[in-house]
């Protein structure tokens, strides 16, 4: 399973930000696939970038004059939420896959989790409803218009993803970079030394997108599985999470990113990583 | 792969919606999206999305 999801990844990332024709030239796609958003935490100003990024349209959408309910967005948010849930930032994240991928650098003692992670797994929300959300609707930029703040001050996708090879490759964008693009930047360099030693702190401490689709985990489509009658409680699979989850909250915390880590490690198989024909979070599995 | 039934009574009898909540959350984002492609939605995403966001670069 951890391979078949790394190759996931790539595959995914690769296909979504397949524009090559920007990489080289410092521009974006501007092609009709804009109109629509890909699951993922994924800049829409990556010189790849094929569709929009969800957190960014929401950003758009408010930032329209007045208040107007943002439906497209929320439409996109219960179309991939209900099928999928968090193996969004499983799977189908670039984001998440730069973060994998450092997290495997054999330096550092590994942690699972930052001190005080009761607390700070909060900070995803504080991030959406402040940033993303009141920030997008009340924060203006210089010329009086609203902003996406999210994007503007934390984003560090759009920093990775957008920014550094815009940049790379466009003089005129170079010349332009300021205070605003050094904070980023010092924010992406945190968060990505961070990754080495601790997996996935932004996931885990600071995407809304990953706040949003952890509400849909309890009913989603794709569901993991626990059955506890089989259960021998050896914790096999609380060592093999990623995020530390104990087998009671794997299938209906918010926090699970449907890895199937835990599936893989179970010696009993009383964990299953599959599609849920049921009505909800307590439906018993059957083997297919 | 796997699939689930809900075969349990006592989880049926928990239940309140008629049907998966994944597929109630489908159509209500199914019904969303319909809502907004009305109110001119999507051509507020595509503005965005098509110029290089200089907020999201660090620049604006």
């Amino acid at each position: 399973m951890k391979r078949i999801r790394l190759i996931v990844q790539i595959i995914y990332t690769i296909i979504t930000n397949g524009y090559a024709y920007g990489f080289l030239n410092g521009k974006i796609y501007q092609g009709n696939l804009k109109y629509v958003c890909v699951p993922g935490l994924n800049c829409y100003s990556c010189p790849g970038a094929l569709a929009s990024c969800p957190m960014g349209a929401l950003q758009a959408l408010l930032n329209r004059r007045g208040f107007q309910v943002p439906f497209a967005v929320l439409g996109f948010f219960f179309l991939f939420g209900s099928l999928l849930g968090r193996f969004v930032c499983g799977w189908l994240c670039p984001f998440g896959l730069l973060q994998d991928l450092l997290h495997k650098i054999p330096l550092f003692r590994k942690k699972k989790r930052l001190p005080l992670h009761h607390i700070l797994k909060y900070g995803k929300y504080a991030v959406l409803i402040l940033l993303a959300g009141a920030g997008s609707l009340f924060l203006l930029g210089g010329n009086f218009a609203k902003t996406p703040a999210f994007c503007k001050y934390l984003c560090p996708s759009g920093t990775f993803f957008g920014a550094l090879p815009l940049l790379g490759s466009n003089a005129l964008l170079r010349s332009q970079a300021g205070l605003l693009f050094f904070w980023k930047l010092g924010l992406l360099l945190a968060i990505l030394l961070l990754s080495v030693k601790i997996y996935r702190p932004f996931c885990q401490y600071l995407c809304p997108l990953g706040a949003v689709y952890g509400w849909f985990n309890r009913f989603s489509l794709v569901q993991v599985r626990w059955e506890r009658e089989q259960c021998t409680f050896c914790m096999a699979c609380k060592k093999a999470c990623p995020l530390d989850l104990e087998p009671e909250e794997i299938s209906v915390s918010p926090e699970c990113i449907r890895c199937g880590a835990c599936a893989d490690a179970c010696p009993a198989s009383c964990i299953h990583m599959g599609i849920s024909a049921g009505k909800g979070a307590s439906a018993p599995c059957q083997d297919q | 792969m796997h699939t689930w039934k809900n075969n349990d009574k006592t989880d049926s009898a928990k239940s309140r919606l008629p049907i998966p909540g994944w597929t109630a959350g489908v159509l209500a984002g199914v019904l969303f999206l319909s809502m907004g492609a009305v109110r001119g939605e999507f051509t507020v995403i595509f503005q965005k999305a098509v110029m290089i966001c200089l907020e999201c670069i660090g620049i604006g």
